[in-house]
């Protein structure tokens, strides 16, 4: 789905393509041993190779490699039984070797695809070109004193994925959908936490422009966009400038752009003339990494339910409609959730009943699905005494209310509260004659206005403390008052 | 065994046996050696002594011997190339930029070695980051050979970059050293010292805890007075490494076991591009009689070619910088070592930490190999060098369907003067041409001193094996000094009156 930009000649098309860093999920780095959590004291968790004492030497992460393979298979992509590090060469104080391990020529992972959702309920493919294993650097602390900076190095060496898209993306909508879906598929598959707050999602963003089925234009990168927001606002920036140029007579130069948050607007940061020669080679402190087809296999038949998967079997087993099974799949959790919540209850009302009581209640309180004080299973509880009769739709939102705020067996609410649905003819036929005994001019009343019968289902109810059937009320007062059986 | 007249004069095994009977114990032995090498401080063999930690290691070891828990090398005193990390001992690398250097760390060989109940005497003196083969590009000055011409008292160097180790074994200052070989680092200086040594296959001995020249040619190796010393150390060095992921797992035989099983039935073999123009006729004379010497002890002599011999050189110059410019990257004056003051911003920081810090030589080579991974010069440069690499592996591997062991010439010449090659880097270099190509194939080869010139200065001929054949290179090596009955020894001009 392509949204044009329109300028003073005429249409142009947004291209977009995607560097994505994403932080494996690890315990240590990618070459030590050292921890890798976030927020600890500076240079509390750095081993004598994060720092590039003399004499040390990497040694490959195994779990590192197997959720790179992972996250490869959850893209659909080849996975390259052998790949190679390199070393990418260049100063800066953060960057301890002097060198970062990447892989170059030969990624462990290639060509694969991602499917994003677009409004309408139409689907896009974007392609994967790669991806890539490679070490982070540390940090440069710029504020701890007045004329020096600061070194962090717990961050050096952590394991980071490098996913590379094809030049596939056609909308800021797109680039961010595609985003959020690379975040799903990496959560789902427990790879990377895609928190892009602590950075350890961080995307570039490649954007060129071009007349409708034209060749590709010169592309910028823009780095540091680290937020879904920022996505669509660099990229909507970036495409209207490179349009005002073009149209302006100019050419757009290849070239590295930084998104300023506060100004939401790109600026350059360096010309491809001045880009570091990074003099690649392959580092001959590792050897090749090969891994076994059967490793790769074992690997593949661990793989959870992705997004989509789960989304069609939603729509398949469920008949959930495309949207909601969609909102759904989003976070495994509310996925997860939701079909423990909907365990042997009709799929609508089980969504019904997440979307309005438990999201809606959630949201009211700030908290997110994982911190939600009620599980599914004591959902799953409730709506089933719903569909057995046991309580009211109503009452079964009280029940939620107190569960929720006070805790406890949801059956026990129900049962130490005296909560259990009343469909014993004879108590109601009793709050029944009650009522009529009291209110003869409105019995009067509704034998020549029938609508008002309701009138009297809500004075039983609450003589019944609203335990009373509904349709059973609703029967014995259509007899006792004598009314049609249509009304 | 009768003992020698000092315990300095000892070799590695009969130490070992002299110790164990408790005719000697590690303090005295320790001590003499520590007494030697006060004695020897012209010859600038050692960059750090460590007498006290050396009589410390040597009292443990008595005790321990007296308990009668003796490890393999229980009490023998050793000296270490400063290029190994020795914890809480300086360690420079022979370098200003790591003159300040203390590492809290141990290098897994020398851990092997201390493992074994050795005592470590100090750290020797070596060409700067092993970038040389005279050891006179060291920022702590040249090493002295301890051989002199006969009738001369003109300085020699002692080769390198291994130069402080082999002078220290040379001289007796220690019953064996540890060196590492990138193009030839332990032969080179053992042939011109009349000392043995011997690099391992790549992958032997652990590269964890060796400040790094060129991570795919690097391998330590022992440095003796004779061939099954070589093989005893060897024994104690070599181990696979769970931090080297280039260690390689096969098992480390007994070589001392199988080193006076001779040659019989050996097939030697005899490469025709080691005979090199202009090469002093001394050196092929050498050669033809260590075949012969071979022979008449039962091996086969067989002519053998290494056609892309020629290249290896041109190679080696090209892969190594390459790897040491990424390799050197990490000196720069921010975590450790040499920081430059007075500096306006980061780079200047780099530039002028980096310019202080490094000689001539280093900075060369870091030159060098920054231009051949530059982009616009990788293909010409770097990946052909990485072509001829396989193409001189894969010659040694066709020589070897017709021969077990190789023999050659170690060096083109004896011990030159010092100062005589330091203006010509491409002379220099020329000294690597029989030792390189073995490293860039990463086999085993040995030095082993097979006479003297007509000067009365020391030469090596070398045996090259297959890959982790290191027993039988040791067999060959063993045979070839038995029958060249090497006993000759410098005078000790050095020792102070």
């Amino acid at each position: 789905m392509s949204k044009m930009i329109t300028g003073a000649q005429g249409e142009w098309e947004i291209v977009i393509g995607m560097e994505v860093h994403a932080q494996v999920l690890s315990l240590s780095k990618l070459f030590s041993g050292a921890a890798t959590a976030f927020g600890a004291e500076p240079n509390t968790q750095v081993s004598f190779v994060d720092a590039g004492m003399p004499g040390m030497l990497p040694v490959i992460n195994k779990f590192c490699v197997e959720q790179a393979v992972k996250t490869g298979l959850g893209l659909k992509a080849q996975i390259n039984r052998v790949s190679v590090f390199d070393r990418k060469n260049y100063f800066f104080p953060d960057l301890p070797s002097g060198y970062q391990i990447s892989q170059y020529k030969n990624p462990i992972v290639g060509e694969g695809e991602v499917y994003i959702d677009l409004p309408g309920g139409d689907t896009a493919r974007v392609g994967i070109e790669r991806l890539h294993l490679e070490q982070d650097a540390g940090k440069s602390l710029h504020d701890q004193h007045p004329d020096q900076s600061y070194v962090d190095l717990n961050r050096s060496g952590i394991a980071l994925m490098e996913i590379v898209t094809k030049p596939d993306m056609r909308s800021s909508e797109e680039a961010a959908a595609f985003l959020r879906k690379l975040r799903a598929i990496v959560r789902y598959l427990g790879t990377c936490d895609g928190n892009m707050d602590e950075g350890s999602m961080r995307a570039d963003v490649n954007v060129s422009v071009r007349k409708p089925g034209g060749p590709l234009g010169t592309r910028c990168e823009i780095k540091n966009v680290n937020s879904m927001r920022f996505i669509a606002q660099a990229v909507e920036f970036e495409a209207r400038r490179q349009v005002d140029l073009i149209e302006a007579g100019g050419t757009v130069q290849q070239e590295t752009r930084l998104f300023d948050a506060k100004l939401g607007e790109t600026r350059r940061m360096r010309s491809k003339e001045d880009a570091h020669d990074y003099r690649y080679f392959p580092d001959p402190d590792l050897l090749p990494l090969e891994l076994d087809q059967s490793w790769i296999d074992e690997i593949a038949a661990s793989l959870p339910e992705l997004p989509d998967e789960k989304k069609a079997r939603f729509m398949r087993d469920l008949g959930l409609s495309a949207y909601d099974a969609g909102v759904l799949v989003t976070e495994r959790e509310l996925a997860d959730y939701f079909e423990d919540l909907a365990q042997g209850i009709d799929a609508k009302s089980a969504t019904n009943w997440l979307n309005n009581e438990i999201l809606g209640r959630l949201n009211r309180d700030g908290l997110t699905i994982v911190d939600a004080p009620v599980s599914a299973a004591a959902n799953n509880a409730i709506l089933a005494m719903v569909s057995d009769g046991t309580i009211s739709g109503k009452i079964a939102k009280d029940v939620l209310d107190i569960v929720w705020s006070e805790g406890g067996d949801p059956a026990e609410v129900v049962r130490a509260r005296g909560l259990v649905q009343v469909t014993d003819t004879s108590a109601i036929e009793k709050a029944i004659d009650a009522v009529i005994a009291a209110n003869p001019d409105k019995v009067e009343e509704v034998k020549a206005k029938p609508k008002l019968a309701g009138w009297f289902v809500g004075q039983v109810m609450k003589q019944t403390g609203g335990k009373a059937n509904p349709q059973v009320v609703n029967a014995l007062l259509k007899t006792r008052l004598e009314l049609p059986e249509e009304g | 065994m009768t003992l020698p007249a000092s315990p300095t004069d000892f070799t590695l095994a009969d130490a070992r046996e002299a110790v164990r009977a408790k005719k000697i114990s590690s303090r005295e032995l320790t001590q003499a050696f520590v007494t030697a090498i006060a004695g020897a401080r012209t010859l600038n063999a050692f960059v750090t002594e460590t007498p006290e930690k050396a009589l410390a290691m040597a009292d443990a070891s008595d005790a321990r011997i007296a308990k009668g828990t003796m490890g393999p090398l229980e009490g023998l005193p050793l000296a270490i190339k400063d290029l190994f990390c020795t914890k809480g001992v300086r360690t420079t690398a022979g370098s200003n930029i790591l003159s300040n250097f203390i590492p809290p760390y141990e290098s897994t060989v020398s851990q092997n070695l201390w493992d074994a109940g050795a005592v470590m005497l100090g750290k020797t003196n070596m060409d700067e980051f092993a970038m040389g083969s005279s050891n006179e590009t060291s920022y702590f000055k040249a090493v002295l050979n301890p051989w002199r011409a006969r009738n001369s008292n003109r300085n020699l160097v002692p080769g390198g970059s291994s130069g402080g180790s082999a002078a220290s074994v040379a001289a007796n200052l220690c019953l064996g050293a540890t060196g590492t070989d990138t193009g030839g680092s332990i032969r080179q200086p053992a042939a011109v010292t009349g000392t043995v040594g011997l690099k391992p296959t790549y992958g032997r001995c652990s590269r964890w805890g060796i400040v790094a020249f060129a991570s795919s040619l690097d391998q330590a190796g022992p440095m003796t007075r004779s061939v099954r010393d070589a093989a005893i150390l060897l024994k104690s060095m070599a181990s696979v490494d769970a931090m080297d992921s280039t260690s390689v797992d096969v098992p480390v035989p007994d070589y001392e076991a199988t080193v006076e099983q001779g040659v019989k039935g050996l097939r030697v073999g005899i490469p025709k591009e080691y005979r090199i123009d202009g090469a002093p006729p001394e050196i092929d004379a050498m050669w033809a009689k260590g075949a012969e010497w071979l022979k008449a002890q039962g091996a086969e002599i067989v002519d053998v070619s290494l056609p892309h011999t020629k290249y290896a050189l041109p190679a080696y110059y090209i892969v190594a910088p390459a790897e040491a410019s990424s390799n050197l990257a990490r000196f720069d004056g921010v975590r450790f070592g040499h920081r430059a003051k007075g500096v306006k911003d980061m780079l200047d920081l780099y530039e002028k930490s980096r310019a202080e810090g490094f000689g001539a030589e280093v900075r060369r080579r870091i030159l060098i190999g920054t231009y051949v991974l530059s982009a616009g010069y990788y293909d010409a440069f770097y990946s052909r060098a990485q072509k001829l690499r396989t193409l001189i592996a894969r010659d040694f591997t066709q020589a070897f369907e017709k021969c077990d062991v190789l023999l050659t010439p170690a060096t083109p010449g004896p011990a030159f003067a010092i100062g005589e090659k330091t203006a010509d880097p491409v002379s220099m270099y020329l000294n690597d041409v029989f030792t390189v190509t073995v490293n860039l194939a990463g086999l085993p080869g040995i030095s082993v001193p097979a006479g003297l010139t007509a000067e009365g200065l020391p030469l090596g001929l070398q045996v090259i094996g297959k890959a982790f054949d290191e027993a039988t290179v040791l067999r060959v090596g063993r045979s070839v000094e038995q029958a060249a009955a090497f006993s000759a020894k410098p005078k000790a001009w050095w020792r102070a009156a």
